[in-house]
């Protein structure tokens, strides 16, 4: 029985790890991990470490497994057996350094993308037990510091990137500005009780990507949309307290989200291209908050396009002239099956389509997802050596003419220009909105 | 010996059966109760169309891309699984026993069959043993009790064959064959070999789960 370790996993110099753990004792730990494991889990956990027979068929699922040479300690199976196998065979008597090992082990070598889910024969859920693992040591205090840090972030202010309040107000009314002067009607619609549709986006978008709301707001404008953003808390639909383990925060963020919605009284709330958002509004979050399903309607921006260029409330001007590519985001993929729709609008607003091998639910992850970026520098190198495939998956498209990677998806976005720059592909990234803002019919 | 063999297709044969059927009921009671009791939700989002689904997508060699993948294995996998399967129920020797017992019969295996049926188990466990050693992914999670696992299932199909052909001691060999196939059963409920009974119900989940919820393949 091999005993090796993950290769070429970096010493992590993560304060906020270290911190983490250097306050614990094994008795702590114990009484954490029995804690989770006997009162927070249940049928699936027993189910899903009963029923594998150890066959190593998820393997090949993963890109970290095929990007770091088949070493066997980033198979999703190995990842299971370095975490919760250990945890349950040891009845929870393990050590700080074994939780600090788990930690790194959970939220940076795994994106949760449920890859290995369509590979195992019986379908066990590895993302979850990796989320089991993450919750524990988010109880002990063991997170790594820069997505703690957004946590804290949201415990605080409700939106991942310490925007203030008058801060959101100040950049939505900064970006009506900007667009009214290319459409001079133009409003983005704060407070409209009543209106057809909320517009939500991540924090990122109003600290650093504030374009994005401002081609939004071109879009749902020149739609005709009845919409709104709300001027009060509740505007982020990003969660990373989700990925840290902090269910708790995770559940007052979308009961947050979900009310401001409710109390403006809209019909569905409509989101920016974010794909862990998605999940955690669609599948995660509000099952936490005990709806199955969401209480109000939500659509992805991609399903939103689609909807307005199938109904002709965008019609395209001229197709946007560069052969693209594009990337299944896994959370609006295999989470929410947006991926022929993604397809339709690709096709209705760009004249050359490159299709990626593999794609639709078999698309390889971009390895920023799950949380894994937000986790910080210390582990950027580490994060886009794991996914080489993905470069070889765009250097191929890149063979077959494409320029442009269309990634729906902020987490992607980032990950696979990180990934470009890293293996120098020579190519650009793209959201979705940005080529629809291009191309479409403006008055 | 003949105590032995008495023992062993009396009180043992009674027992292994119960705890078979008795201890596999268990474990599936106690799992639904489990999930009734801390995860009631599951039951929301299981459907059946899509269960089903999943499970017709992963019970067909070469439906999924993972079996297209692993050409050989899957060839192996399913020839193994359904040899052990149908050998022991279909057996002449056994529909014979059952005859005798309880004036009960079903047609049989042409005992030529059943040998060749019963080479395949033993060579698939050969298969699963030397890819366990050899696959790095594999050997990296492969514990003691896959390895004991493999031996229960490959012991009735080895002595059975032994027996047949009358090889070394015939009634040795029977005796071991009678208790090596009461071991495999009792172990049904207490090994990883309950995967017989679970992979039905989480490829279910799952299959329901991205059906119904994700609307996507998860094959």
């Amino acid at each position: 029985m091999p005993e090796t370790k993950p290769k070429g996993a970096h010493p992590a110099v993560d304060e906020g790890i270290e911190r983490g753990i250097a306050g614990l004792t094994e008795e702590r730990i114990r009484k954490v991990i029995r804690r989770v494991l006997s009162g927070e889990t249940g049928a699936r956990l027993k189910a899903y470490v009963d029923t594998c027979i150890h066959c190593g068929l998820c393997s090949e699922a993963c890109h970290f497994f095929l990007s770091r040479d088949r070493d066997p300690a980033y198979s999703p199976v190995g990842k299971v057996k370095q975490t919760l196998w250990e945890m349950l065979r040891r009845d929870g008597r393990v050590g700080p350094e074994f939780i600090k090992q788990a930690r790194i082990v959970a939220s940076t070598h795994c994106n949760l993308c449920k890859r290995c889910a369509m590979y195992c024969p019986f379908g066990i859920d590895v993302a979850y037990l990796m989320l089991v693992v993450r919750r524990i040591c988010h109880l002990l205090g063991v997170t790594p510091l820069y997505i703690q840090d957004t946590a804290h972030s949201h415990a605080a202010t409700l939106n991942q990137m310490w925007v203030k309040d008058d801060e959101w107000i100040d950049t939505l009314m900064w970006q009506e500005e900007e667009a009214r002067g290319e459409i001079p009607d133009l409003r983005i619609p704060l407070e409209k009780e009543g209106a057809d549709i909320l517009y939500s986006v991540i924090g990122p978008e109003p600290k650093f990507q504030a374009q994005l709301i401002y081609q939004a707001a071109v879009i749902l404008h020149v739609a005709g949309v009845d919409w709104t953003m709300p001027a009060t808390p509740g505007w982020d639909n990003s969660d990373m307290a989700m990925f840290t383990g902090d269910n708790e925060i995770m559940g007052r963020l979308k009961r947050a989200h979900f009310e401001t919605a409710a109390r403006l009284r809209v019909n569905r709330i409509v989101m920016g291209e974010c794909g862990h958002a998605f999940r955690s509004v669609y599948d995660v979050g509000n099952r936490w908050l005990g709806w199955s399903m969401p209480p109000i309607p939500i659509v992805h921006a991609i399903d939103f396009y689609h909807e307005l260029l199938e109904e002709g409330r965008i019609r395209v001007a001229r197709l946007f002239e560069e052969p693209v590519t594009l990337h299944d985001p896994c959370n609006v993929v295999r989470g929410g099956g947006l991926h022929e729709k993604a397809r339709a609008v690709v096709r209705r607003t760009c004249a050359h389509f490159i299709e990626m091998e593999p794609n639709r639910e078999h698309n390889y992850c971009c390895c920023a997802g799950g949380g894994v970026i937000n986790c910080g520098p210390p582990y950027k190198k580490h994060r886009v050596e794991s996914n080489r495939v993905k470069a070889e998956q765009i250097a191929a498209a890149k063979l077959k003419g494409a320029k442009i990677v269309i990634t729906p998806c902020h987490n992607c976005h980032s990950g696979i220009e990180d990934i470009i720059h890293h293996y120098d592909l020579g190519v650009e990234t793209r959201f979705l909105g940005d080529i629809l803002y291009q191309v479409m019919e403006k008055p | 010996m003949n105590e032995l063999y008495l023992l062993a297709t009396g009180p043992l044969l009674w027992a292994s059966f119960a705890v078979f059927v008795g201890g596999s009921l268990f474990r599936l009671l106690e799992l639904f109760l489990l999930a009734r009791r801390r995860e009631r939700f599951l039951f929301t989002y299981l459907s059946l169309r899509y269960s089903l689904r999943s499970i017709g997508h992963w019970i067909v060699p070469f439906a999924t891309a993972n079996w297209r993948r692993h050409p050989v294995l899957t060839v192996v996998t399913f020839a193994f699984h359904l040899s052990l399967l149908i050998t022991p129920v279909f057996l002449l020797a056994h529909v014979v026993l059952w005859d005798e017992a309880w004036n009960v019969s079903w047609p049989a295996l042409p005992d030529a069959w059943a040998i060749v049926l019963s080479l395949i188990v033993i060579g698939g466990c050969v298969f699963f043993f030397v890819r366990r050693r050899v696959t790095p992914e594999v050997a990296y999670v492969t514990s003691a009790s896959d390895y004991v696992i493999l031996g229960l299932t490959a012991a009735p199909f080895v002595t059975g064959v032994i027996a047949y052909y009358q090889w070394f001691d015939v009634r040795l060999f029977t005796l071991l064959h009678v208790v090596s196939g009461e071991a495999l059963l009792v172990a049904v409920p207490f090994t990883r070999i309950r995967h017989m009974l679970f992979a039905p119900l989480t490829r279910a989940y799952m299959g329901s789960e991205f059906g119904a919820v994700r609307h996507a393949r998860d094959w």
